[in-house]
């Protein structure tokens, strides 16, 4: 058993653990933040994108023992004091998810694009989320969500 | 009104808690419970010859191993045959667990209860089966030709056989008139298997009360109201002990409507015995290998016309792969075979199929539901005729339309209902215009040729598809509006990404006069509202919206005779706006709905504002009658049911441009236009999702999706690795247009939505890719490497490779 301490969405957490806890289950079932998904436990449908240390990594291919120490935010760490991040707002505006499964996937994985990109070309767009499955939505309104998250994120600053 | 949003685009109302990370999924509840993982055969057909646990038992964090010996009476029986028809003279379920024999790849043997999944599969590594090996049957025709049984008692593997014909207008029968028709074609189509493949795979989670004698089970179904009673009768408990509730259900697409899975029964049975809340949430390889998939099948089609491209004589035989087992019986194929005749008059028609068992996971509906492979019958058909005659493939579609004025028009068949299979309504030359339009079909050849110039080569395609929605029985509302002014809504069938509570509370608003925030809506929840059928075949909004408005209609009637009495007005002058009941044309006599569901009540202790206000109203009655009057009920609230005589016929037509790679065969869809109508729409924004949907999972199946057995009945590609699911890259952008055509069938004239995206697309695809390539595609999906390996072998055959009218 192993002692990990995490920093998730800016609070230190603990739990004692085997090594071969995955970040996926630590998250859920050892810290109950249910929040992050996991849709194939092998790395492909990037439902279980979490940012460690602000970059996308994929939970369910991550060890909890391996990351003590560092950042974790999920998508649970989006919002800020109760109000809804850009994103996540362009993703209900913009009806970019239907049974929301691989939606918190999604979320992670534009929010630490759009830090790095905040005004995407379409291919752009598109390329950011070429790593996620989603089988509900034809991907359409997500796309259109990445850049209306980008635009929201203008007209607010940062 | 101020009030209407039925029609409008509103913005889900289950998003909030979504993109939150609020949402509670299946594996998201019961953080304390025991875990199961299950011991599945490796085999795809073996006698098992024993179990041993003995290395198994002493993993620290085990509880409980099961297998089918230890189960009770009703757990151990076989499963249930949902829906048995008398052409399914071989019907044939699984067991909870496998008894004596395993008929598939992840077939469940054992089942293994522990401290968490982790310990439950460290178990299952442990525990030994001995098999003795079967033949496996593995491909549809080896299945009838070959000499190897999946069931010893079902000769030739052969499921059901069922014949259905619909004779010429002059009594001769189809293959006579196919025989004197002045033109002829007779081809083979093949559609592999695919599947639904939800992101949230199945799961079950069950608490035993023990102080209370009941369970209450959550599932990620698309049923569960009728999961709920087969618990109760599986289980031997009285049915109001039992409730069964489907959570945030992260898609289903079919798959989940099949009930009661095995897991479904075994977790409650042993949450029960055990005491202890337990759970079993699946893994993708368990989704793979012990699911269901769906599409397979082989067909023979014989079609005769006339100079115009009018079909005077289709004759189909489809060998349909229905997998192991039957639990769904035969509606797949049973769908195929009626809808395949979509928006055509066909002259005569003769559709044959056998449903046939082989050593795969078991086959029942997934989105679309035998519709494709039909519409992919159909409509490779009609190019095949306008391409014999040399006509434009949408002349030839055009000349067998029914005629808007033809409705309703009879096709003279039993739909999957059980009722015939009549078109309510529909409009298709008008489809096909807007279609045209939108894809810009007439300007495609110089488009073709100027592509050509360049040395590259593209193609247009198109199909058009009929698709039965809102297939009964019936499906019912409730509706309560409290003294606080609040309106809860249930209905018992489920959601799995629809917007349901969106969509619901869009019709309670409009029809009750309330404003939206004030709308509650609850799904699948057995504890709010018992009878229900469940979430397919496109039929929620169609059911379950009737249903809800026509209890909304019961409890306005009754708010507004409550409020007459209150304002000493007569009924019919009041109307109900922004929750205010009020005389129409005054609005100051007035009364609020929340007042008037305190009146309901004559039991008024003063809890709130509301109350306290209503004691001002005097109503009803003098001393000499009862507070509550003969038939009448406190409370406002009012519960309906919407049953319809038969479905209702949506449609759609879809077009779309290909390039392929003239090296490396790549296809690639330029674009892709949709022209759909499913009658009235009470939120286009949401319909659109759907359709979008819809298509991407049919350039799946078109283009990536195959399930890929080999010769022993494994299944290769078990995983999202290998199985190709469509990621945004593959999704072109999705061009849609609406036609309104509404449902005379039901008061709020609308048709479903849910599976119309996926119909058409491999019939669509197919068409652009042949005529980009100029050779016969026949097989659907077709990926690059096949494509190559079709361009090859036209070559070395030196056929001409498209059929050409030699007359
Ligand atoms: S669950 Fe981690 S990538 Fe699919
Ligand atoms: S919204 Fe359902 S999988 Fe993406």
């Amino acid at each position: 058993m192993h002692d990990v301490t995490l920093i998730v969405n800016g609070v230190p957490r603990h739990a004692r653990v085997p090594a071969r806890r995955l970040l996926s289950d630590f998250l859920r079932h050892d810290l109950g933040l249910t929040g992050t998904h996991v849709g194939c436990e092998h790395g492909v449908c990037g439902a279980c994108t979490v940012l460690l240390d602000g970059r996308p990594v994929r939970a369910c291919l991550t060890f909890a023992v391996s990351v003590s120490g560092q950042e974790v935010t999920t998508v649970e760490g989006l919002a800020r004091d109760g109000e809804l991040s850009p994103v996540q707002r362009a993703f209900a505006e913009c009806h970019g998810l239907q049974c929301g499964f691989c939606t918190p996937g999604f979320l992670t994985t534009v929010t630490a694009f759009l830090r790095e990109n905040p005004a995407p070309a379409d291919d752009e767009a598109i390329e950011a989320v070429a790593g996620n499955l989603c089988r509900c939505t034809g991907y359409q309104n997500i796309v259109k969500s990445v850049h209306r998250a980008a635009e929201l994120m203008a007209e607010e600053g940062p | 009104m101020t009030t209407r949003l039925f029609g409008e685009p509103v913005r889900r109302r289950e998003d909030a808690r979504l993109v939150a990370g609020n949402g509670r999924y299946l594996d998201d509840l019961g953080a304390d419970a025991l875990a199961v993982a299950f011991v599945r055969s490796p085999h795809a057909h073996a006698r098992i010859t024993g179990v041993d646990v003995d290395d198994a038992i002493d993993v620290e964090g085990l509880v409980a191993i099961y297998t089918w010996e230890d189960l009770p009476e009703g757990v151990r029986e076989p499963l249930p045959l949902l829906i048995p028809h008398p052409a399914l003279t071989h019907g044939r379920t699984a067991y909870c667990l496998a008894k004596d024999v395993v008929r598939h790849v992840g077939e469940p043997i054992v089942m293994v209860v522990a401290a968490d999944r982790y310990v439950a599969e460290d178990v299952c590594e442990r525990i030994r089966v001995s098999y003795e090996f079967l033949k496996p049957v593995v491909g549809l025709e080896n299945a009838v030709e070959g000499p190897n049984l999946v069931h010893d008692d079902v000769p030739g593997n052969i499921g059901a056989h069922m014949v259905q014909e619909v004779a010429h207008r002059d009594g001769r029968a189809t293959r006579d008139v196919i025989a004197a028709a002045p033109h002829t074609l007779e081809f083979r189509l093949d559609i592999e298997r695919s599947a639904c493949m939800p992101m949230e795979g199945k799961g079950v989670y069950a608490r035993w009360d023990a102080d209370d004698r009941s369970l209450r089970v959550y599932s990620s179904t698309q049923t569960s109201t009728s999961v709920r009673m087969a618990i109760a009768a599986k289980l031997g408990l009285p049915l109001p002990k039992v409730e069964v509730i489907a959570p945030d259900v992260g898609g289903g697409f079919g798959v989940k409507i099949v009930h009661p899975w095995p897991e479904e029964i075994l977790v409650p049975w042993a949450a029960r015995l055990l005491g202890r809340e337990v759970k079993w949430t699946e893994d993708r390889r368990e989704h793979f290998v012990s699911s269901a998939h769906e599409r397979a099948q082989v067909q023979h089609v014989k079609v005769g016309f006339d100079d115009e491209g009018r079909v005077l004589g289709l004759d189909v035989e489809i060998l349909h792969d229905h997998g192991a087992y039957t639990p769904y019986g035969i509606i797949v194929p049973i769908i195929t075979s009626t809808q395949l005749l979509g928006p055509y008059k066909i002259g005569s028609y003769r559709v044959e199929f056998f449903s046939v068992y082989t050593n795969t996971v078991q086959v029942t509906p997934y989105r679309g539901a035998g519709r494709p492979q039909g519409v992919f019958c159909m409509e490779r058909t009609m190019d095949k005729i306008a391409q014999y005659l040399g006509k434009d493939r949408t002349d030839v579609r055009a000349v067998n339309f029914i005629q808007p004025d033809e409705f309703p028009y009879d096709q003279q068949m039993i739909f999957q209902d059980g009722r015939p299979l009549i078109y309510d309504s529909g409009d298709y030359p008008e489809s096909l215009r807007k279609l045209k339009d939108l894809i810009g079909w007439d300007d495609f050849p110089a488009m073709q040729a100027e592509a050509a110039a360049e040395g590259r080569r593209i193609g247009i395609g198109v199909g058009c598809y009929v698709e039965g929605t809102g297939v009964g029985p019936y499906e019912g509302g409730h509706v309560q509006v409290t003294s606080d002014g609040r309106v809860h809504v249930s209905t018992g069938l489920t959601s799995q990404g629809q917007g349901h509570e969106t969509v619901f509370a869009q019709i309670a608003a409009t029809e009750l006069g309330v404003p939206i925030e004030k709308v509650s809506v609850v799904t699948g929840d057995t504890r709010r509202f018992g009878y229900a059928v469940g979430t397919f075949a496109s039929r929620a909004a169609v059911m379950s919206g009737n249903a809800i408005a026509l209890a909304c209609r019961k409890v306005k009637e009754k708010a507004l005779r409550i409020a007459a009495d209150a304002l000493e007005a007569d009924p019919a002058d009041l109307e109900i706006t922004d929750g205010m009941v009020h005389v129409v044309g005054a609005p100051s006599a007035s009364i609020p709905l929340a007042t008037v569901a305190v009146l309901s009540n004559p039991l008024r202790y003063a809890f709130d504002e509301e109350a306290k206000r209503a004691t001002q109203f005097a109503t009803g009655g003098g001393m000499d009658r009862p507070p509550v009057a003969e038939g009448q009920e406190p409370g406002l609230e009012g519960k309906d049911y919407y049953s319809p005589v038969r479905s209702t016929f949506a449609s759609g037509m879809h077009a779309a441009i290909v390039e392929t790679d003239p090296d490396t065969a790549e296809i690639k869809i330029l674009r892709y236009a949709v022209v759909h109508d499913c009658g009235k729409m009470i939120n286009p924004m949401l319909v659109e999702g759907q359709i979008h949907g819809g298509v991407a999972q049919g350039v799946g199946g078109a283009l990536y999706e195959k399930m890929v057995y080999d010769e022993y009945g494994q299944l290769l590609n078990a995983s999202f690795m290998d199985f190709l699911m469509p990621y945004v890259t593959e999704i072109p952008r999705i061009e849609t247009d609406h036609l309104e055509t509404p449902s005379p069938l039901n008061p709020l004239g609308i048709k479903g939505a849910g599976e119309a995206g996926v119909i058409p697309v491999s019939a669509v695809v197919a068409g652009a890719v042949e005529d980009a390539e100029k050779i016969v595609i026949d097989r659907m999906p077709i990926s690059p490497s096949d494509l190559y390996a079709l361009r090859d072998s036209s070559r070395t055959s030196g056929a001409v490779s498209l059929l050409r009218n030699t007359q």
